[in-house]
């Protein structure tokens, strides 16, 4: 129980580093790295919880493929390495204060209902395994399943539509 | 394991994104601050999922994954038009429609 405790916060001040960056950093390339960070600490995450599927679907979706297509983004648009202006626009203030505003409701909310509850499931039945995962989409989740599947493809050659020369 | 650990942790991750989607001007950091709200709101799914023993916090999960990726893609292209159009990626200069 404490080494899991250990690992969660050691993983959760990483993320909440990461996340920060994200949003402060005045480099675009750092950015995408500093989602790398955020999104590997969500995956480890989602391991702790003993959910391994989503967390594998996580790296190869997100820190393979997004992360790549953001980079490549960052390339066609000539975002500037080092800025002499700053990258944030003169809404930073305002944006803090909503930001923090939000943070203190959520975290209160969510003290005031969840205080004592434990995941305890967890030890009693122990990690999730992929089989029950595709068990579930294919019978119970098929419909949405395909659903977005053609979403997907309808994005991707929308994407494809949009981006070209013509 | 608590489960507010988790609950705190994503609500934390979830308002860094909107910081940044307000407080940003190039448009991959926007989109960027997107997928932070994303991640934290998957982080949510999943921990729901756990304290509940249950798959169906990974199966949403893993269609919030799908959608994110499809909207990077079309994001994406849209920024890339922007910047054909107006030789700048910065939302600033995306004022076209202003009264």
């Amino acid at each position: 129980m404490i080494a899991e405790n250990v690992a969660f916060g050691i993983i959760a001040a990483a993320m909440a580093l990461g996340a920060i960056g994200v949003v402060r950093t005045k480099n675009v390339v750092h950015a995408a790295l500093y989602l790398v960070v955020v999104l590997a600490g969500g995956a480890a995450q989602f391991i702790l919880l003993g959910q391994e599927f989503v967390a594998w679907v996580q790296v190869l979706v997100y820190i393979g493929a997004v992360i790549v297509l953001f980079l490549f983004g960052i390339m066609l648009t000539r975002a500037p390495m080092h800025p002499k202006d700053s990258l944030d626009n003169d809404l930073r203030w305002p944006a803090a204060v909503t930001a923090l505003f939000l943070v203190g409701i959520l975290v209160g909310l969510l003290v005031h209902t969840f205080h004592a509850d434990k995941i305890e499931k967890l030890q009693v039945n122990g990690p999730v395994r992929t089989g029950q995962i595709t068990n579930a989409i294919f019978t119970s989740y098929i419909i949405p399943f395909e659903v977005v599947g053609v979403l997907l493809l309808g994005a991707l050659i929308g994407a494809v539509v949009l981006a070209r020369k013509d | 394991m608590l489960l507010n650990e988790f609950l705190i942790l994503a609500a934390f991750l979830f308002c860094t994104g909107v910081y940044g989607v307000l407080a940003r001007k190039h448009a991959v950091l926007v989109l960027m601050s997107i997928e932070l709200m994303l991640a934290g709101v998957n982080l949510n799914l999943v921990a729901f999922g756990a304290f509940h023993g249950d798959v169906i916090g990974q199966i949403f999960a893993l269609f919030v994954l799908t959608i994110a990726a499809a909207e990077v893609g079309i994001g994406l292209a849209i920024v890339l038009l922007i910047y054909r159009n107006l030789h700048s990626a910065d939302l600033d200069d995306v004022d076209t429609m202003k009264g």
